[in-house]
């Protein structure tokens, strides 16, 4: 009976993030439309253009092969694994020790992989020249991305995310400098890898400054579908990530019982809701940067990770 | 008795090697001489892993060859059987390969009599226990392959590809030679059995370190002994490549444990620990940049085996430091991740090597900017090719992923280290692996997505066809070996916990196949664990669900149409990315640092019709700092004593004169 409860946990789990992946981009593109005095669109408006892309033919261009059309599964399958991976409103599921936070990362490279492929695979010019570009942002990104999970895991002394989350919530963890940098790390990294202004443009086409959306331009109908559905599931991933980390209350441990997990789901929305309205306030009052600005800006998430680790070697009360 | 019976495949490579000599311009006999080899390394590799799986007893035997007061001595111990099995597995498949790919060779015989010889000479080293035999047969490895890289000899660039290779062997051999030689002590206790009893002052150890670090790094491709390695190992014919990237550097890490780990015994200085952990770091990230810079396919994968030569040097430097610590438990870790990247290296680098080699037969080119669309025509070299990709790029759920994991769990064990400069290293290190595995994903990116992918840039490409059976058996295989590897890599760690004890006085993993669903747990479940197995499932579900659902309710229709292109399709393929423009991000961001990177643009005034021009210039900072000095004052040297050619007779006699009177003076001073 217990076993089944899990089971029953963790595939609401993955359902549960499938389905708000895209109301969660509805809400940051309304407030943005809000911060810019605009009224913006329905929060379900991403579901729309979802069911809409869904019921498209595909157009596939005369040179793009099997890679192309096996690429768009591939990718949601390896981001929705690694989504499901992360502690949402319940640590210490059935599955959360199959991969730990480096295995998570190593994933999304999967995903990033089979993306820049198959932006290469049409064999257009704008297609090159986002996976180019998606691969330099992501060659600084991944080992920003590491040196914060060093730094978690010389202070929790695991790279296991349930662990982590249960220590964050003890006593012993207090305000400390290095946890500090890694936060700034890792939102640093967060927005590189959501293709989030000031790194590129969610929003733009038909530019030469758009990373994500250049890989992506040969993608139609279903495809196009699912690639949607995995930036939105990723975009969630990354708010998790700093929500089971630096903001774990709330969450229920396995097995507490349906109240503490209603609960732990509705503190995960709130800290959704939260994660996103900072989101749209940060892009809506920086402007894009060069691409060959972004070098530097990720270049200081790899410091900031760097030395953050580093303050943990020298003191473990830093 | 498994002894002789493993001493007798080299003999009998050796005479196969002989046969190929004889069988002068017989027809069939490519085919004969490989199916031999494909015979023996199998044969080989079953009695390697009955051995290894019935209990693996160490064997010893000592024959009357070799030199008259010493004689030869053979043992098979866990670490050579091991070892055993990554040559023989290599030599196999590139023997299935090469029955089809052979066929294309247009001077087979200045490849057949070499080719079972370098296998023979590979097997040799690793049954050798005492120095001599060792170093006979690391020198005819060196000489056999060294015959393969000129296979090719009338392309200019081969003939300084074997001149190159050449000088760094003897190199080698000679730090290899001194070390044996301070390991045998004044007594010359040659046998290993004699060395390992030996004790041997700090001062000597460290020395015979760093010459068995200059010797087995200079064969294994070590930053900064690596430049003959990306110019002889492409020169090779495809299947050589693969055996000299895949196989042959691994014989050089062999030799590196050998004595570092097994005959000079413990560290006895952390220092030894920070030294080939800050070689191995540099070797990562440098390699893969230079990777990054190159559009020959093959050169491109030889400057990825020094990347991942510094991976496994990254594990092995961290075992030396945590042994100098007495912390047998983490070095046991840190050792199993650089075994098993050993291993997989040799898979993954051998079906890369063997994937290009079916690319070179089919469009007769490697140069990636003449390449394009091969998917079309060579689906499922493409697919193989793929694999490997995917898994040097160190991606879940694949072999590559799992040895850098457990590379990055050992680090993360060093904060318990005391030594100051080590808990400093140690991150640096860290953030110096993440970015090869990261820039890794990037270079093969490239050189697949270019290769492979868009459309094709040359006629050649354009008119490529699938290769043969026998190639793509050898690729299918390799790339099943990295998916098991990857998604079972509990079974490859208890498989070498009997080596890892052997190194590391006893102390080696716990034993990972009793953890629930084959969760790979190093450490402890609640630290860290990783478990493929689950992962490749819940992906193949979660997409097969996604295919399930999308073509059940939503539009299954796939219409062609021309590219989109926002609007402004170009025809010609030369408007695609090249391999220079992928890498061009890149080379701004890091070349610049590292090599100097310098692009000029050249534009015709306008109304003129020539071609605009971008000049790329790089610089190899390791060739211009290190070599080019070298080079220079060698020369100068021996422009100065050029005159000593040109004396007369008397003149030369009172040169010896005057030296037998330097000598005896000094001989007098030196009582």
């Amino acid at each position: 009976m217990a076993l089944i409860t899990d089971y029953l946990v963790q595939g609401g789990q993955m359902l549960l993030i499938l389905l708000l992946a895209p109301l969660l981009t509805g809400w940051v593109r309304a407030i943005k439309a809000r911060l810019l005095r605009r009224r913006g669109p329905s929060l379900l408006q991403p579901y729309r253009d979802l069911l809409k892309l869904l019921r498209k033919d595909v157009v596939l261009a005369e040179s793009a092969s099997w890679l192309f059309r096996v690429a768009p599964y591939l990718i949601f399958a390896a981001i929705w694994v690694a989504a499901a991976l992360v502690p949402t409103f319940a640590s210490g599921l059935l599955f959360n020790w199959t991969a730990d936070l480096i295995a998570i990362v190593a994933l999304l490279g999967t995903a990033r992989f089979f993306l820049a492929l198959a932006g290469l695979d049409v064999g257009t010019s704008f297609g090159g020249i986002g996976a180019s570009r998606e691969m330099m942002i992501a060659s600084l990104a991944e080992p920003a991305m590491l040196m914060m999970v060093f730094t978690l895991s010389l202070l929790a002394g695991t790279t296991q995310l349930s662990t982590v989350a249960h220590f964050m919530l003890t006593a012993e963890v207090g305000l400390r400098v290095s946890l500090a940098l890694a936060l700034l790390a890792l939102m640093m990294v967060a927005i590189a890898e959501n293709a989030r202004i000031p790194v590129d443009n969610p929003a733009t086409h038909l530019e030469l400054t758009m990373v994500h959306e250049a890989m992506v331009l040969e993608y139609s109908g279903r495809h196009l579908a699912l690639i949607e559905l995995a930036a939105a599931l990723k975009l969630l991933l990354y708010l998790s990530l700093l929500g089971c980390i630096f903001a774990p209350w709330g969450m229920a441990t396995a097995g507490a019982g349906l109240m503490a997990y209603l609960f732990g789901v509705a503190a995960y929305l709130a800290k959704l809701a939260l994660g996103g309205f900072l989101l749209a306030l940060f892009e809506t009052s920086v402007a894009k940067m060069r691409v060959f600005r972004v070098d530097q800006f990720l270049g200081a998430a790899l410091m900031l990770g760097l030395l953050g680790a580093l303050l943990l070697f020298v003191s473990r009360s830093l | 008795m498994i002894l002789s019976l493993l001493l007798s495949l080299p003999v009998a490579l050796l005479t196969v090697s002989g046969a190929a000599v004889f069988a002068h311009r017989h027809p069939g006999r490519s085919r004969g001489i490989y199916s031999a080899t494909l015979v023996l390394s199998t044969v080989a590799l079953c009695v390697v892993l009955i051995h290894w799986l019935g209990g693996h007893t160490p064997a010893t035997l000592t024959l009357p060859i070799g030199l008259p007061w010493l004689g030869a001595h053979f043992r098979l111990d866990a670490l050579a059987a091991f070892f055993l099995v990554v040559v023989n597995l290599g030599g196999a498949i590139a023997s299935l390969f090469a029955l089809g790919y052979g066929q294309h060779e247009p001077a087979p015989e200045r490849v057949l009599p070499f080719f079972p010889a370098f296998l023979a000479g590979m097997n040799l080293v690793l049954l050798a226990d005492d120095a001599f035999i060792f170093l006979f047969a690391w020198e005819f490895m060196s000489l056999s392959s060294w015959a393969l890289v000129l296979a090719h000899h009338r392309e200019v660039a081969n003939v300084r590809a074997g001149y190159l290779y050449l000088v760094m062997a003897c190199f080698g051999t000679l730090a290899l030679l001194l070390s044996f030689g301070l390991l045998a002590g004044p007594q010359g206790g040659y046998d290993f059995a004699t060395m390992r009893a030996a004790q041997l002052t700090p001062g000597l150890a460290a020395l015979t370190l760093v010459l068995a670090l200059l010797g087995a790094g200079s064969k294994a491709g070590l930053v900064p002994l690596h430049v003959w390695l990306p110019l002889a190992h492409p020169a090779a014919p495809s299947h050589v490549s693969a055996l000299m990237s895949g196989v042959m550097t691994k014989v050089a890490v062999y030799g590196f444990i050998r004595i570092v780990f097994d005959l000079l015994g413990e560290p006895m200085a952390w220092w030894w620990g920070g030294l080939v952990l800050s070689l191995g770091g540099v070797s990562a990230v440098l390699g893969v940049l230079y990777a990054l810079m190159q559009h020959d396919l093959k050169r491109l994968l030889a400057y990825h085996t020094v990347e991942n030569i510094g991976i496994i040097f990254i594990g092995l430097g961290l075992a030396l430091a945590f042994q100098a610590n007495q912390m047998y438990a983490s070095a046991a870790l840190a050792l199993t991740a650089a075994l098993f990247h050993v291993l997989n290296h040799s898979l993954f680098k051998s079906l890369l090597f063997l994937g290009t080699g079916a690319v070179l037969t089919a469009t007769g080119e490697r140069d990636m900017e003449r390449l394009g669309g091969l998917i079309h025509p060579m689906p499922w070299t493409a697919l193989a090719f793929l694999i490997g990709a995917a898994a040097i790029s160190a991606l879940p759920p694949l072999n590559g992923f799992v040895s850098e994991w457990l590379t990055f769990q050992a680090i993360l064990l060093t904060p318990e280290l005391p030594q100051w400069m080590l808990k400093f290293l140690a991150p640096a290190v860290g953030a110096l692996l993440a970015l090869s595995a990261a820039l890794a994903a990037a270079c093969f990116v490239k050189a697949f997505g270019i290769t492979f992918l868009g459309r094709p840039r040359s006629p050649a490409a354009a008119q490529a066809r699938e290769t043969d059976r026998y190639s793509l058996a050898a690729l299918f295989i390799l790339a099943a070996l990295c998916l098991l590897a990857g998604i079972l890599p509990g079974l490859v760690v208890d498989g070498l916990a009997p080596i890892v004890g052997l190194l590391n006085g006893g102390a080696h993993l716990t034993a990972q196949h009793g953890q629930p669903w084959l969760t790979l747990a190093p450490v402890a479940e609640v630290k860290s664990s990783y478990n493929g197995l689950l992962v490749l499932l819940f992906m193949a579900l979660s997409g097969s669900l996604a295919v399930l659902l999308i073509h059940r309710l939503a539009s299954d229709v796939a219409r062609r149409g021309p590219a989109w292109d926002c609007g402004f399709p170009e025809s010609s393929p030369m408007t695609q990315y090249t391999a220079g423009s992928f890498a061009q991000p890149i080379r701004r961001v890091f070349g610049s640092v590292v090599f100097q990177a310098r692009e000029q643009v050249t534009m015709p005034p306008p109304g003129d019709a020539r071609a605009a021009r971008l000049e790329v210039q790089l610089q190899d900072p390791i060739w211009d700092l290190g070599y080019a000095p070298i080079t220079a004052a060698v020369i100068a040297v021996s422009t100065r004593f050029n005159v000593l050619q040109y004396l007369t007779i008397r003149r030369y006699l009172s040169l010896v004169f005057g030296a037998l009177v330097l000598l005896l003076l000094g001989m007098v001073l030196w009582r």
